[in-house]
């Protein structure tokens, strides 16, 4: 269905015309919500929702998932709750927020896992009805919160959600049980209605999800409206929100709401069309990486072919094979299975053949926070492996930036004959935006000229180089008269036959290094829009919109600040020394412990400050922009 | 993918013969035939083999070397890809396209190519350490995949190239340097483990005996899916002579048991022993054939469904005599080979929905306009 941001009225739908004319409607900038529950509560979804609705109501946003490694953490306890925070906003926006000002918290787990993140002032929607006794002891609330005055600080709007609910769907033929299932929609549907969202998206949606069972899609639906003419006529929610579209903020253009793992499945399916290759992804499923094989396995009509092998090794190595066969190859994972592929990406490194390696990161070592985000696998995937192995990195930096990434990863590695890395984490896989859809006709050429005859004296060296990329001469089996074997042994420059001969190893780690470091990358550009800033701000992949949500707070009370962001992280952007020297001060902001700052420290001899953090979340704005301020204070 | 290839890259075959048989397809019928009539010769790669002399390598490579003109196939169509060891090498010397990968990964590296490129023969080439050992993930999944792979694994019951440890196939108490008052783990017996993983064909043969050796080739490369030979191999350094019982004329005939579809299985001087099922445990014994119990020898049937008698057979071997040690083809059944499979998901997908199309997808079903 599509929608147009200019005129979003001529798009009502029936439950928005009966809308209550005596009750007040404010206008607001923008508003942060989150749903918390329990993981069995549906938040996940109740939150995607709503971002959908936003999204085609024409809000920017930005979304942030949080959700326990188990399935189904214990019910009512704090490591069980899951919750999805999304902000969105009449203008452009960059987080998805700092700080609630609306909590729906489904238990009291979901509220006391979440008050401490709530501002004074703001609203609470609590779900009364699992205020039991035995639920609050089970959290440690020795009294109601709801009662004993704890919560005064906030607007509380206390609604028994499961007891309505189950009222809404009494002439179903369901079991109290199965009717309790469908609060979360009935909370959506009260928030929809508190926030103007349109609403026939999730209609369609509940309908089309449970299709084969019309019974549970017809309750879902009620209790979605149950929610809405609850908020119409309940004298608890006297006034109504609306955020108008954020028309200024989008350059015109046809946009769809997406999240970073869904853009960079896209994008290699896009950059497999591009480079005219059949695409080959091998896989082994580790959160937050799955989704990309989920998604592409849904896309064989594309020629995708999806392999999920016995382990990670078999994953890459299955990729790496069909790569020497001529597709696009690719390898999706998260770091502990990175760990695993090393040897194989030193292969990769040694064979000269494209490969990409998609990182996921999560919080580590080992399996730490599946589910959380983190940025600490840089250095693994600059170092990483036995030798000199250079591999070149590329980090998108916003959700829809992933589809990009994904085309720039590929263009490197079918130019150049080589694996890339490319290095998002979970908060950008999981995190979703409005993304603007492109213009098929703007998409990169990625296309490859495979070795089709002699390239020396009538025979065929695998190792002759392009003297321009010195990428190697790429023949694919099938090809006759060019038969050649390569291997991970040491070749001879040129005819690629082994060689233990001590000055041409010599050579061959030099060229294999001076090909990754003359890989064309974009100059890094500089925001400073007073031309006087000393401090110069610099992050790389997700990090994005936080350090310029900071920056734009420090700008606003009149500081100065310059910010610079690494799509490419080797080989590093050409002018990046040029551009680190001319600052007073150089901070790097990253979720690790300063990984970034130690590649800048040691190629550029520049003097970087870190500031870190290390939570399984994503920076907040704020936070960061007091940093960054304290930082640069005596510059 | 898109209309016209910017690449030579040659046109893979139609996805079914005339006459497809489903997820049932010969081998090689996908596999461009050679223009000209070939010679060992043509599969002779100008690199210098080194092997140590005398390495059983030799022969097994001179084999395969022999009977692939027999196949016919391009010769620009036929990979072998190998891990490391001293077997590993094996590709370097073939004039065919190929990869020394690293240790224990070449079957999960062509099945990658193998499952992309239809239109190729992929060999594997491994030894034991390096399929039995760091790669048996892999090998064990490859074979109930049943990917159209070939797998020669080189097995001469130690670890060559690193000089001389004892491996997963070496006789309990083997004495190596890592293992100076004798090892202490149990062998694998290659055969039981691939029945044991669903292998669709599994054979057994020896360097020396050239003509069974090629003549295992001959129906593994007829066979689709996977295919394992393991091919007792002598490292004539480090385990020399670890098969000479089954090579040696005075013991040989004892030892040996040569299976052959059909044919009852007796062997021994003017086979006087014969292979009987106990009927009180319903497990196979070797016996003196008599005329009273001759009817009751067992007949070899390599395409019995069941695998049950090819693991009671691949267990008559004794681990450290070799008594009793079957040769040939075990077990060749056929059933889906993988990647006829998951092609045909990619045909029906396209029936199913249409080829790909990229605009449509980006838009996916929820978009809106800034004008
Ligand atoms: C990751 C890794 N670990 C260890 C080695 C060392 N290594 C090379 S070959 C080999 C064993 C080879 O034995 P086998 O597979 O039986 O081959 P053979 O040499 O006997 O033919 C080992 C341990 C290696 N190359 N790579
Ligand atoms: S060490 Fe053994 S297996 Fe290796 S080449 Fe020498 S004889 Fe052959
Ligand atoms: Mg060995």
């Amino acid at each position: 269905m599509t929608s147009q941001v200019s005129s979003p009225s001529a798009e009502q739908h029936n439950l928005g015309e009966q809308r209550n004319p005596v009750k007040e409607t404010k206008r607001l900038d923008r508003v942060i919500i989150r749903f918390a529950g329990d993981s069995g509560d549906g938040m996940q979804l109740t939150g995607d929702r709503f971002t959908s609705e936003t999204a085609s109501f024409g809000n920017d946003l930005s979304t942030l998932p949080n959700f326990p490694a188990e399935i189904r953490a214990p019910a009512g306890t704090l490591p069980g709750v899951s919750s999805f925070q999304l902000h969105f906003a009449d203008h452009d926006i960059l987080t998805p927020g700092d700080a609630p000002n609306v909590l729906v918290a489904m238990n009291p787990a979901a509220l006391k896992a979440n008050i401490d993140d709530l501002p004074r002032g703001a609203e609470i929607i609590v779900n009364t009805d699992e205020f039991t006794k035995r639920a609050m002891t089970k959290v440690g609330y020795p009294a109601s919160p709801l009662e004993d005055g704890s919560l005064s600080a906030y607007a509380v709007h206390p609604v028994p959600l499961t007891t309505l609910t189950v009222e809404a769907l009494k002439d179903f033929d369901l079991s109290r049980k199965e009717a309790e299932r469908s609060k979360n929609m009935f909370a959506l549907g009260l928030l929809s209605w508190l926030y103007h969202r349109p609403t026939e998206g999730t209609e369609a949606f509940l309908k089309k999800k449970f299709a084969k069972k019309p019974q549970v899609a017809e309750a879902n639906v009620a209790a979605f409206r149950a929610g809405w003419n609850f908020g119409e006529t309940t004298e608890d929610f006297a006034v109504s929100y609306e955020i108008a579209p954020a028309s200024a903020a989008f350059p015109t253009g046809t946009y769809r709401n997406i999240s970073g793992n869904l853009a960079l499945s896209y994008g290699l399916v896009a950059a497999s069309k591009q480079a005219d290759l059949p695409l080959f992804l091998g896989s082994y499923p580790i959160t937050p990486a799955s989704d990309i094989l989920h998604e592409l396995s849904k896309h064989k009509n594309f020629g995708v072919r999806t392999f999920q092998a016995e382990d990670e090794i078999a994953g890459i190595g299955a990729a790496l094979g069909a790569a020497f066969g001529g597709s696009l190859a690719v390898t999706t994972t998260s770091g502990p299975g990175v760990a695993l592929k090393s040897e194989t990406i030193g292969l990769a490194v040694s064979l000269e053949l494209p490969l990409l390696v998609i990182d996921i990161q999560r919080g580590g070592p080992s399996t730490g926070l599946p589910t959380k985000t983190e940025q600490a696998d840089l250095l693994q995937a600059m170092y990483g492996r036995n030798g000199e192995a250079p591999v070149p990195i590329v980090a998108p930096s916003t959700p829809a930036d992933c589809f990009d990434a994904a085309l720039e990863a590929a263009r490197i590695a079918l130019a150049y004959r080589t694996p890339v890395f490319l290095l998002s984490d979970g908060y950008l896989a999981n995190g979703s935006e409005p993304w603007r859809i492109p213009d098929l006709d703007d998409l990169p050429d990625l296309r490859v000229r495979f070795a089709t005859a002699p390239n020396h004296d009538g025979e065929f060296w695998p190792y002759l180089r392009d003297p321009e990329t010195l990428a190697r001469a790429w023949a694919v089996p099938g090809t006759p008269g060019l038969e050649h074997r390569i291997g991970g042994i040491e070749k001879q420059d040129g005819t690629g036959n082994i060689s233990y001969d001590p000055a041409n190893h010599d050579l061959m780690v030099r060229t294999r290094q001076a090909k990754i470091d003359g890989v064309t990358v974009p100059d890094v550009t500089v925001d400073d829009p007073s031309g006087e800033a000393r401090t110069l701000v610099i992050g790389w992949g997700s990090t994005y919109g936080p350090i310029t949500a900071a920056v734009r707070r420090i700008r606003g009370s009149g500081g100065r600040v310059a910010q610079a962001h690494l799509r490419h992280l080797n080989p590093f952007p050409r002018n990046l020394g040029e551009v680190l020297g001319r600052y007073n001060k150089v901070v790097v902001s990253e979720m690790n412990l300063g990984q970034l700052a130690h590649l800048l420290r040691a190629k550029y001899l520049v003097d970087a400050r870190s500031y870190t953090q290390v939570t399984g979340l994503p920076f907040k704005a704020e936070q960061l922009a007091t940093a960054i301020q304290e930082e640069s204070a005596d510059v | 993918m898109s209309e016209a290839p910017a690449i030579d890259q040659p046109e893979p075959g139609p996805l079914l013969p005339e006459g497809g048989q489903g997820g049932r397809l010969p081998a090689l019928s996908l596999v461009p035939k050679a223009d000209a009539k070939q010679s060992m010769k043509d599969f002779k790669s100008d690199q210098e083999v080194r092997w140590c002399p005398g390495c059983g390598d030799y022969a097994i490579l001179a084999a395969v070397q022999g009977f692939m003109p027999e196949l016919g196939l391009a010769r620009e169509n036929v990979v072998f890809i190998s891990g490391i060891g001293c077997s590993s090498r094996f590709p370097y010397y073939m004039n065919t396209y190929g990869m020394h990968s690293i240790h224990g990964r070449a079957p999960a590296i062509a099945t990658g190519l193998a499952t992309s490129r239809r239109d190729l023969s992929v060999w594997v080439v491994t030894g034991d350490g390096d399929a039995l050992s760091i790669g048996g993930n892999h090998l064990i999944h490859a074979l109930r995949r049943n990917v159209n792979l070939k797998i020669l694994l080189f097995n001469n019951r130690i670890y060559g190239l690193t000089k001389g440890q004892y491996s997963p196939t070496s006789e309990v108490g083997k004495i190596t340097k890592s293992t100076p008052m004798g090892s202490l783990d149990a062998p694998f017996n290659p055969v039981s483990l691939a029945i044991g993983a669903e292998a669709s064909f599994v054979a057994r043969t020896i360097d020396s005996d050239r003509k069974h050796l090629t003549q295992v080739l001959r129906e593994a490369a007829a066979h689709p899916g996977t295919a394992l030979v393991e091919i007792y191999q002598n490292c004539n350094i480090f385990n020399d002579g670890a098969f000479d019982a089954l090579k040696d004329n005075a013991t040989a005939e004892e030892a040996l048991i040569r299976l052959e579809h059909g044919q009852p299985i007796r062997f021994g001087a003017d086979a006087s022993k014969g292979v009987v099922r106990d009927p009180a445990t319903g497990d196979l014994k070797v016996v003196a054939v008599t005329p009273e119990n001759e009817g009751s020898v067992l007949v070899h049937d390599a395409h019995a469904t069941s695998p049950t008698t090819a693991f009671a057979l691949s267990r008559l071997a004794d681990p450290d005599t070799l008594h009793h040690t079957p040769i040939g083809v075990l077990r060749s059944v056929e059933r889906p080979v993988y990647d006829t499979e998951m092609s045909e998901q990619l045909e029906t997908a396209v029936e199913q929905h249409g080829k790909g199309d990229l605009g449509a997808l980006l838009n996916g079903n929820d978009t809106w306009t800034v004008l």
